[in-house]
């Protein structure tokens, strides 16, 4: 059996996170990164950009063999984890090796989360979350003239916009009543909608896919309006769900994903877990959620790496916060924190700022004279600055005037002196 | 050893929000004079009226953007310090902006992308265009990297009270002139905390000395002599206490300086004979408190004036004689470079104020502030002179800050009625105002401001 001081499951942002942690203090500690994937390292964010062509897969690598020699890590690809016996310290990989580790952190992700559509397992659809499914999806696109994309979410819309640039015909299907729901509200939401209606894509919101059938090369939807969509592709983005498959009946404690304390540790002693995976405490509601934020999963894994290495410097996860910065068709979607105040209490300072025109909207929201959410389309904001605004309850009230005015200035300013 | 690096330093109380570092990396960086392309942003403060913050990347040591960056266009150049952007990688995700807590990565609408400080090779044009000194090159760095390499010639371990940065001071020095030099430490802290050494063995790896507190100079003088005389070239080092320099040691300091014997004389200045029990010494500023000038009903303190002993030197037509603060370590490094060259051809003398943590009553950590608001509050000058160049000052001391702010640091004068402060502000102008003439007579500067 082989040995290892730290043992990281999954190669992404957590875990290179993690990993970044770890080096800081112990640059020796045998330090072993296991992944699934035959690929280095990359992100799953970048995968729209690989499918559209306007990245190269060999381009986007986030590690290489020289950062991995340089940083004394065995990196091995290929071979996921396949078992984890937690009695004695040790995990088998997909390709049979043994690892005993002093520590490990679980970053193993999320995968495609299927929906239960009658006739979808018999019909060729494809999914976006590993580089081998954007290259095949790349590949595909020489000869597809039409795509139907079921889901209205972050990848969903990426994928389709990134289709449609290269001439391909595009319908989306989002069952709820609006797209990116958690992110922008429903008037946002609109705006985006309407975009990508200019733009050429056929919106189907607030449809259900009843059926699926394969449909010569292609595949054919049948929606809850009696609706039927053929294409040359069918795309499902549809969300995502945490891979904890190794660890069925296992005494790691899951739920929707792997259940985690304030610095990351699961409830046996020796393993951590971060990431997508990881079902961690939400800011707002003090409940565990599981998240699919790529910044969330950056400092979920470099609070477990430090947790991992008793870096006295920890401090405890402050909690999840909603984050996403979406570009589509040259307009930019920002938002940082709650953005529909129906999720908040009734006192909740709602300042709306839409100007349909120009097409930019804004939206603050201010409860006990600390941000909550700010949420913008084409306005002008530095997301990082507005998230340690939120994180640090910065109180407003002196400053609310100026804020709502220009949130960028009065933002740096507060930054500035509180961070100087 | 660890790699340090440069940095930009943001002094926010000497900006003006004039806006010309703006101007300038925009056109450094995008070829317009459009503020909106700057890579720097300076914002009014809401807290105070003409006040201003900024907003700039921070070259973090640990990137937040970097770690955030799905594309690997943002990385960490662990060489320069730098965190460069690629453009050809880069998604436009703006993922990047959400790691960023200082508002330094922003996205840029009019061109579409993200941009950001990348320091300009290490030559900012927005330093280089601030007119009040609020944007600082900060280039310590460099001199951790290049002296860190150096040879450390004390042993591990010498007895300086926390917080002393004497220890700081020389090692950096020693480190700087090397292995070929005879060191002199006469009776004070330096030799007290073991660079002469204990029980037979020596503190220092070169040869190190202990003279009695009267004749540092003339012992160098007559090692270098011998030297000389056999056709060698070894520096010759003292490394004194204000005691062993202003007062018992004067007369054959003031022969040496005289007669031009080669050598580098650097007096630490702690004020007062800290090394054995905090009495007073010749370079006592005015009003302190020490063990034999107390604070009680009739004595409040010291009630005369510091030598001011670097003027005295200069007045010797030393080859080189300057002031220097350890708060100012490239600025000390410039002097002690001059110094060793001048030495070569007679005396050279650094005069370094070195606050006391223990006899000073100040707390440990703060003693580089000690001696940061000792400058900025002109009750330290830095200046230097040399005969042929004359004097001038290394560091303004245009719109310094109340002398109460550097007072109110230490202990020992804690007791100061509204007379004594007033004494005390009185007579850092006057000091002040006699280097400004001296700078104005002797200096080409000096004349160049004469003519107009």
């Amino acid at each position: 059996m082989e040995q290892t001081k730290y043992l990281i499951a999954g190669c992404s942002h957590a875990a290179l996170s993690a990993l970044n942690s770890i080096r800081m203090l112990d640059q020796d500690g045998s330090l072993t990164l296991v992944t699934k994937d035959d690929h280095l390292p990359y992100s799953p964010t970048v995968l729209p950009y690989i499918v559209s062509g306007q990245s190269k897969p060999e381009k986007v690598k986030l590690r290489d063999d020289e950062f991995f020699a340089q940083n004394k890590v065995n990196f091995i690809s290929g071979a996921g984890l396949s078992t984890l016996d937690v009695d004695n310290n040790s995990v088998t990989l997909q390709n049979g090796q043994e690892w005993q580790y002093e520590k490990l952190l679980l970053a193993t992700g999320a995968a495609p989360a299927i929906p239960p559509i009658p006739g979808l397992t018999d019909t060729p659809y494809h999914v976006l979350r590993t580089m081998d499914d954007a290259v095949n999806l790349h590949a595909a696109l020489e000869s597809a003239k039409s795509a139907v994309v079921l889901g209205g979410g972050l990848i969903g819309m990426h994928a389709a916009e990134n289709l449609i640039k290269v001439g391909v015909q595009v319908t989306i299907v989002e069952m709820r009543p609006q797209v990116l729901p958690g992110y922008f509200d429903a008037e946002a939401a609109k705006i985006i909608e309407q975009t990508f209606i200019e733009n050429g894509v056929a919106m189907r919101i607030g449809n259900t896919v009843v059926g699926a059938a394969p449909d010569g090369e292609g595949a054919k939807v049948s929606l809850d309006s009696g609706d039927e969509i053929t294409a040359d592709l069918l795309l499902v983005c549809t969300g995502v769900a945490p891979v904890i498959s190794y660890l069925e009946d296992g005494p790691v404690e899951t739920d929707q994903g792997i259940l985690v304390n304030d610095c990351m540790a699961t409830n046996i002693a020796n393993i951590w877990a971060a990431g997508d995976v990881a079902q961690a405490v939400n800011f707002y509601s003090g409940e565990k959620s599981v998240g699919g934020i790529l910044p969330a999963a950056v400092e979920q894994g470099r609070i477990a790496g430090m947790s991992m290495i008793n870096d006295p410097a920890i401090n405890p996860y402050p909690g999840g916060v909603p984050l996403n910065t979406y570009g589509f068709f040259g307009n930019q979607a920002i938002s940082v924190g709650v953005s529909d105040e129906n999720a908040l209490p009734k006192d909740t300072e709602v300042l709306l700022n839409v100007n349909e025109e120009e097409m930019t909207y804004q939206k603050i929201l201010i409860g006990e004279g600390c941000l909550l959410g700010i949420s913008g389309i084409n306005t002008d904001f530095d997301p990082g600055i507005m998230w340690q605004l939120v994180l640090q309850r910065v109180d407003l009230e002196p400053v609310k005037e100026e804020f709502l005015n220009s949130p960028t200035d009065t933002g740096r300013d507060l930054m500035s002196r509180t961070w100087r | 050893m660890g790699h340090s690096h440069n940095t930009i330093a943001f002094h926010q109380d000497k900006c003006d929000g004039c806006g010309e570092c703006m101007t300038v990396c925009a056109e450094a960086k995008s070829g317009t004079a459009d503020t909106l392309h700057s890579r720097l942003k300076i914002v009014p403060s809401i807290a105070a009226n003409d006040s201003f913050e900024l907003a700039l990347c921070r070259q973090c040591g640990d990137p937040k953007c970097v770690l955030n960056c799905p594309s690997g266009s943002l990385t960490k150049n662990h060489k320069t310090g730098v965190v460069p952007w690629d453009a050809e990688k880069c998604v436009d995700c703006l993922l990047c902006t959400v790691g960023c807590a200082y508002g330094g990565i922003t996205y840029n609408a009019a061109a579409g992308h993200v941009m950001k400080c990348d320091m300009c090779d290490g030559d900012p044009a927005c330093v280089k265009s601030c007119p009040t000194g609020a944007l600082e090159y900060n280039r310590s760095a460099e001199i951790y990297n290049n002296y860190g390499e150096l040879e450390d010639l004390f042993v591990p371990g010498l007895a300086a009270c926390q917080g002393c940065n004497s220890e700081l001071l020389i090692r950096h020095t020693m480190r700087k002139i090397g292995s070929n030099a005879v060191v002199a430490t006469p009776p004070g802290c330096i030799a007290g905390m073991g660079t002469v050494g204990f029980n037979g063995k020596t503190g220092s790896k070169i040869p190190v000395f202990h003279p009695l507190l009267t004749n540092t100079a003339s012992m160098l003088a007559g090692a270098k002599r011998y030297y000389n005389r056999i056709g060698r070239d070894v520096t010759m080092v003292a490394l004194a206490g204000d005691g062993g320099t202003v007062d018992a040691g004067f007369q054959s300091l003031s022969g040496a300086a005289e007669r031009g014997e080669q050598m580098l004389y650097i007096c630490v200045d702690n004020e007062g004979y800290m090394n054995t029990g905090m009495q007073r010494s010749g370079s006592t500023s005015f009003g302190s408190w020490t063990s034999t000038t107390p604070v009680g009903e009739t004595l409040h303190g010291k009630t005369q004036d510091a030598k001011n002993m670097p003027v005295i030197m200069m007045m010797h037509n030393c080859e080189y004689v300057a002031t220097a603060s350890l708060a100012f370590m490239d600025d000390y490094y410039e002097k002690l470079d001059k110094a060793l060259a001048a030495a070569k051809r007679g005396m050279a003398y650094l005069h370094v104020y070195s606050p006391c943590p223990t006899g000073w009553r100040i707390p440990s950590e703060s003693t580089n502030e000690v001696c940061r608001k000792a400058v900025e509050t002109n009750f330290v000058t830095l200046w230097e002179f040399a005969p042929d160049e004359g004097l001038r000052f290394t560091h303004s001391t245009d719109d310094p800050l109340p002398v109460e702010e550097y007072l109110n640091l230490s202990g020992k004068y804690r007791h100061l009625d509204d007379a004594q402060l007033t004494h005390i502000e009185n007579s850092v102008e006057r000091k002040v105002a006699f280097l400004n003439g001296f700078m104005l007579a002797t200096s080409d500067d000096g004349a160049e401001s004469l003519a107009q």
